[in-house]
């Protein structure tokens, strides 16, 4: 391999390395983003069981 | 009807960018022809060239949204500044290191601080690189809106400088490849550069809108938990 096919190669790598990098934060920040959907989900669940508790105790 | 990116679906422009990467990707390495001067170390202008008017169209675009934001009040025009300002970061730095590569080969030099292009450039990114710790040291409300828009502002009267920097220096060995006489590079490589800025342009669109979604629902959330607390 050449000194100018080595740098070519570089520079293209480098930017292909990049996307990936960004590709994988935001894989992350989805994992985050679901986890924190289940969890609210989970919390709306909860509130939606207490009033219906609370309903039926009233009736 | 105005094309607006906003209203392009998602998954076209991310589609349409990987298309039109494979596409430049092609044109670079099969279809335009070796540079006679600089043999195949010149394919990183095809990148790096690209890259550097992404980023200069990003730092504008945000721009563009902090003036809206000051002038009209346009909701989410802060956060919209701040994503595209945040695409014009990355792409800036790579900007940078392709080019430091290049340089490299083809100058046998890493940087120079003599040549005003790459130094004002690195201002340019370094200015924006600091709207970040703005940002981030301010509490989130009105006022931080308010002066990162006037920050981001600012910031976008040293695109013309940069790009105009090259044309008042004299003693330059930064290549000049767009003159008042049109680009100097035939017609092949032309077209190879014209699809490769367009799939960078595609590729920085495309992570905008995925990072300015990911924000919105970060909000959202943000809100819905308070809501569900309360």
């Amino acid at each position: 391999m050449s000194a100018s096919e080595k740098y070519v190669a570089a520079a293209y790598l480098v930017v292909f390395v990049a996307v990936l990098a960004w590709v994988a934060i935001i894989a992350a920040k989805l994992a985050r983003l679901e986890r924190d959907v289940e969890e609210l989900a989970e919390l709306a669940r909860r509130r939606a069981e207490r009033e219906a508790e609370r309903e039926e105790v009233s009736v | 009807m105005a094309l607006r990116l906003r209203n392009i679906p998602l998954p076209l422009l991310a589609s349409g960018a990987v298309a039109l990467v494979a596409a430049a990707l092609a044109l670079i390495f099969f279809y335009a022809p070796l540079d006679a001067d600089q043999g195949l170390s010149q394919k990183i202008f095809y990148l790096h060239v690209p890259i550097a008017l992404t980023a200069y169209a990003c730092f504008g675009w945000g721009a563009a949204k902090a003036f809206l934001h000051l002038w009209k009040r346009s909701p989410g025009a802060d956060l919209e500044s701040y994503a595209a300002i945040h695409q014009g970061v990355i792409f800036g730095a790579l900007t940078l290191i392709t080019g430091s590569i290049w340089a490299k080969i083809s100058w046998g030099h890493w940087w120079l601080w003599g040549e005003r292009q790459l130094v004002l450039f690195l201002v340019l990114f370094l200015f924006y690189s600091a709207y970040f710790m703005l940002r981030y040291s301010v509490e989130p409300g009105p006022a931080r809106a308010n002066m990162c828009a006037v920050y981001a502002l600012f910031g976008v009267v040293l695109i013309p400088v940069s790009w105009l920097a090259i044309r008042l220096a004299n003693d330059f060995i930064h290549p000049v490849v767009f003159t008042r006489h049109g680009p100097q590079m035939s017609a092949s490589m032309f077209l190879a550069f014209c699809v490769s800025w367009a799939s960078l342009l595609a590729l920085a669109g495309t992570m905008y809108r995925v990072e300015l979604a990911g924000k919105r629902l970060d909000a959202h959330l943000r809100e819905l938990r308070e809501l569900l607390a309360a």
